[in-house]
């Protein structure tokens, strides 16, 4: 049993709409190890980003944490007063946004910006920071360290951008790492590579790894684990295999029916009816219920609780607990 | 045709205008949407501006004879004058000799007794005019001011603007040319220097604040049609051979009426606030707040003080500038794509 | 960069010869000389003394053709009188125009120079405390206040000023100017005062909205994940990127401070060159006009030199070529 480093619990954001508020998070359960990949999928708007933004407590207003508990091995980090929360942020949590193009300041080099992240956390002289920055640019296989440290964001390419946002997130060594669709925005030639070098590094570091994603080819690539959410609720959640092979829940089996396969040439992608309801009309019963193939009379009027299908897979079905019970 | 003719046939064109306007606005979803939800914001400030502008309507529809006949005088001099509506709802000889207080018996002054004691709401000014009946004509000419400018503007703003983005070229660097030189005049100075030449009245001041003021609308219009020019659905039309004019009406223009709504707003209260800065200085059109304010001004100083002139016109003034101004800021949030994006 | 700067003052010069051409069209063609004459020595004046006027002040050549000298039309002469900064003498009392310049230009900088400097302070102060608030009840009070402030007309700010703080509260004069060192700032802190009610709102405003845009950037996420603290974020983050947009109101502003208020000056008594501008239009003094005009023109194409060579220093991404 290695150790856990994250591990949230019954984790609640919600947003106003409509005069009340809903909940965008809803009662979300993750957990990720030391050394391992948690990849968490959907389709946009689903709740991921929030869920990785409240982990960090970095939810934009009017949004706001409800409740529930997010702990880095084992500290509470909800309890956290404001300074000490932003003491942990890049230093024991780093993240990593999906548009490289504009998560960079505009106005300072990319080396002062990763000097920055080190100096925030550490007292070191600049000259040193200076020194740890472009050995981490060299890691980050950024060609020319010494001569990129003083170019602009505008100067590099997207591709480029992102291996220094790579660089800066592992400044202080990170025990988690979020990568918040690290590749979406980049050509797919170089989204291989940036995968290849978060695997390298997060390998050579040994950090925990929340990856955000809706691309089930990367999670093929990277994770140990996958969560899918839907609609702001965990869905399914279970080893890579048992969720890729042998997914239960009907939403995961339509994802990865959508997905196409080299080996499934000529055969039609299959698509999921209907569209994801925005989150001011989310039904009170399962919220999947109106696009679900197996929907049963309950699914409309209860939500349904997490059935256990081995001690690492779970889902979230009433279809599938019947199943399990009979 | 008499002065005040024309102006019932104006009156009589805005109410066309604006039931089309109206017909326009329901059969698109789009422009519906916008008006319905401009309603739930500011439902406050629209009223206040409807208002305003209804006032103005009544003070621009006027005829001879009739109504009031001889007041407590027995004065029957402006029953061959045009009266407006708003002029018909006091009696035609309204008048005392100089300064009353609010609701006064007596004149401010002297102590005589009124014509109209206790009648005069606002009291009257120096010339003894009723400082209420005075602060409504006002709105007429605050509403000439920013109506007549904007017709002046609109219309050739777009001209400018559409075609120098569209066809680009010689006139696109001549109408550039135009338009930095313009601007390169501070806008109180080429003003001035305006109504200096031109002369002044109403028209003028309208036309020089028209100058002023096109600077800004046409570089607005000449940018958005040079991104709409390399719009697919624009390329297409071309590639199709679809005329330039027909281009032009059926797709730029319609993509740019919602700057047209915006600017048309927030231009306004600019104007209005421009004028009173040039009744300040002495070339503004009579009868307006400024006016007002620039009669008023030593009014303050004498002891005691004589403060409802000045405050009739201030308030005026300030209720229709803050209306429009919120009018304006929530049409902008309403109809700017930008906002738009943001809030999606 | 020199280059660029090359071609910009080369437009800017082609925009001044636009301007004069424009000056010439309203102040020669559509207003004729005549006219102004008629208004100088009187209507009722005999034709000789109209044509004496004319000669004197430089009007009695033809406008655009000179059969025997072709160099000595109107045209011309307006054209070559702006450009060297020859002025010539006021229409309305024959004061060197030239001389009204350098004497009103030291009033208007007291005036506008520390108005400007107090009004960029604070109502940078105010949009980042508001900005800093932003979503919260201080913000949107903020943002009313700024709408209110801005619907006020600068005619009630002046009385408005005068009655209370001049009149009632006795504070400073209500009006006049003295150059001295120790007691200028008497004179000139009502209209500093009702300067800075009457622009508070709208820079506060326009501030505000720019700073709340760069806070809801990208990089400030990342910035805040990187674990930087608000005020940092602020100042390293935020208001270096903000500086981008208020520079363009800023910097093209400063040329201006040599061309004084028109209102503030004439209300308040202060001999600047906005007052001069105010007597010329109740002289009906075409000539100094003219030159206030032309002058204000320079100024601001001055200006928008000068911005774009801040862009530079400010925005990296900006390359002037």
């Amino acid at each position: 049993m290695s150790e856990l480093v994250l591990e949230v619990r019954d984790l609640v954001t919600t947003f106003p709409a409509n005069g009340q508020r809903v909940s965008v998070v809803d009662r979300v359960d993750l957990r990720v190890e030391r050394g391992r990949v948690l990849a968490l999928v959907g389709e946009s708007g689903c709740g991921k980003s929030m869920t990785a933004l409240s982990i960090l407590r970095l939810v934009p207003r009017p949004g706001r944490i409800e409740g529930g508990s997010v702990r880095l091995e084992g500290r509470e980090l909800l309890a956290l007063s404001v300074p000490e929360m932003r003491r942990l942020r890049g230093h024991d949590v780093a993240m990593i946004f999906q548009e490289p193009m504009t998560s960079l300041n505009p106005v300072h080099t990319v080396g002062s910006q990763v000097v920055e992240a080190i100096r925030l956390h550490e007292r070191v002289s600049v000259a040193e920071a200076r020194r740890r920055t472009v050995e981490l640019f060299d890691r980050a296989r950024i060609p020319d360290p010494e001569a990129r440290f003083a170019a602009y964001p505008h100067e590099l390419s997207g591709g480029m951008k992102q291996r220094v946002m790579v660089a800066m997130s592992l400044a202080t060594r990170p025990k988690l790492l979020i990568a918040d669709e690290p590749t979406t925005a980049l050509d797919v030639t170089i989204q291989a590579q940036i995968l290849e070098l978060l695997r390298e590094l997060q390998q050579q570091f040994g950090m925990a790894v929340l990856l955000i994603t809706h691309d089930l080819g990367i999670v093929n690539e990277l994770a140990d684990r996958v969560a899918v959410m839907y609609a702001g609720q965990l869905v399914e959640e279970g080893g890579l295999v048992e969720v890729l092979r042998g997914a239960r829940h009907p939403y995961t089996q339509g994802l990865l029916r959508a997905m196409p396969a080299l080996g499934r040439r000529g055969e039609p992608l299959a698509e999921i009816p209907g569209v994801v309801p925005s989150p001011e009309d989310w039904p009170k019963g399962c919220r999947f219920a109106s696009r679900c193939p197996r929907v049963l009379p309950v699914c409309h009027d209860v939500d349904p609780e997490a059935t256990r299908l081995s001690p690492s897979h779970t889902t979230r079905c009433h279809a599938v607990a019947r199943e399990e019970a009979e | 045709m008499p002065s005040h003719v024309a102006s019932n046939l104006v009156v009589l064109a805005i109410l066309t205008a604006l039931v089309a306007a109206g017909l326009g606005v329901r059969r698109s979803r789009f422009w519906r949407e916008a008006a319905r939800s401009l309603a739930r914001r500011r439902p406050l400030a629209l009223g206040v501006v409807a208002l305003l502008a209804t006032i103005a309507l009544l003070d621009s529809i006027s005829w001879v004879g009739g109504g009031a006949g001889a007041g407590a005088s027995g004065d029957v001099v402006s029953l061959h004058k045009p009266r407006s509506v708003i002029d018909r709802m006091f009696p035609a000889d309204f008048q005392e000799r100089s300064y009353s207080a609010p609701l006064a018996v007596t004149e401010f002054y002297g102590g005589t007794p009124l014509r109209y004691p206790r009648r005069h709401l606002l009291g009257t000014d120096i010339l003894g005019r009723d400082v209420l009946h005075l602060t409504l004509k006002g709105t007429r000419v605050a509403f000439l001011i920013g109506g007549l400018t904007s017709a002046i503007v609109i219309p050739l703003a777009l001209a400018f603007g559409i075609s120098a983005g569209y066809f680009g070229g010689r006139w696109d660097d001549f109408v550039f040319f135009l338009m930095s030189t313009l601007a390169s005049m501070p806008s109180l100075l080429l003003l001035i220097a305006l109504i200096m030449a031109l002369g002044r009245g109403p028209l003028q001041v309208c036309a020089a604040l028209g100058v002023t003021s096109w600077v800004g609308f046409c570089r607005v219009t000449r940018g958005e049609t040079l991104k709409l020019r390399e719009l697919d659905y624009v390329q297409a039309a071309r590639a199709l051979g679809v005329s330039e004019a027909r281009i032009i009406l059926r797709h730029v223009l319609p993509n740019l009426t919602h700057l047209v709504v915006i600017t048309f707003v927030l231009l306004f209260s600019g104007l209005v606030l421009s004028e009173a800065i040039l009744s300040w200085l002495g070339i503004g059109i009579d009868g307006s707040w400024g006016q007002m304010i620039d009669q008023a001004r030593d009014e303050l100083s004498r002891d005691p003080i004589i403060w409802w002139n000045l405050g009739a016109a201030s308030v005026a003034l300030f209720t229709l500038i803050l209306a429009v101004n919120l009018v304006g800021d929530a049409v902008r949030d309403i109809l700017d794509p930008r906002t738009l994006r943001e809030r999606l | 960069m020199l280059a660029y700067l090359v071609r910009r003052t080369l437009y800017g010069l082609v925009t001044v010869l636009g301007v004069l051409a424009f000056l010439f069209g309203l102040f020669f063609l559509y207003a004729q000389p005549e006219d102004v004459a008629r208004r100088a020595v009187g209507e009722k004046a005999p034709q000789e003394v109209v044509e004496q006027w004319l000669v004197n002040h430089g009007y009695d050549k033809p406008r655009f053709w000179n059969p025997e000298d072709p160099l000595d039309t109107m045209l011309v002469e307006h054209f070559r009188r702006m450009l060297t900064f020859d002025f010539g003498r006021s229409d309305a009392d024959d004061v060197p125009i030239a001389r009204r310049l350098r004497e009103g230009v030291g009033p208007s900088l007291a005036l506008t120079v520390p108005l400007f400097a107090m009004g960029l302070v604070i109502a940078m102060g105010l949009s980042l405390l508001v900005a800093f608030f932003r979503e919260t009840y201080i913000d949107r009070t903020g943002v009313i206040l700024c709408v209110l402030a801005m619907s006020v007309s600068i005619l009630i700010y002046i009385l408005g000023g005068q009655y209370l703080i001049g009149k009632l509260l006795r504070w400073f004069p209500i009006s006049g100017f003295d150059p001295s060192a120790d007691v200028v700032a008497r004179f000139l802190a009502l209209p500093w005062i009702v300067g800075l009610m009457n622009g508070v709102g709208a820079d506060v405003r326009f501030y505000r909205t720019v700073f709340v845009e760069e806070t809801n950037s990208d990089y400030v996420r990342t910035a805040r994940a990187k674990g930087a603290g608000d005020a940092r974020i602020m100042v390293r983050h935020v208001l270096r990127n903000a500086l981008i947009p208020i520079l363009t109101n800023v910097v093209v502003a400063i040329p201006f401070l040599f061309t004084g208020s028109i209102l503030l000056e004439s209300f308040f008594g202060i001999p600047g060159l906005g007052s001069i501008t105010v007597d010329a239009i109740n002289a009906n003094d075409f000539a100094t006009l003219r030159v206030m005009v032309y002058i204000g023109a320079l100024l601001f194409i001055l200006g928008q030199i000068l911005t774009d060579v801040a862009y530079t220093l400010v925005d990296p991404r900006v390359r002037l070529e």
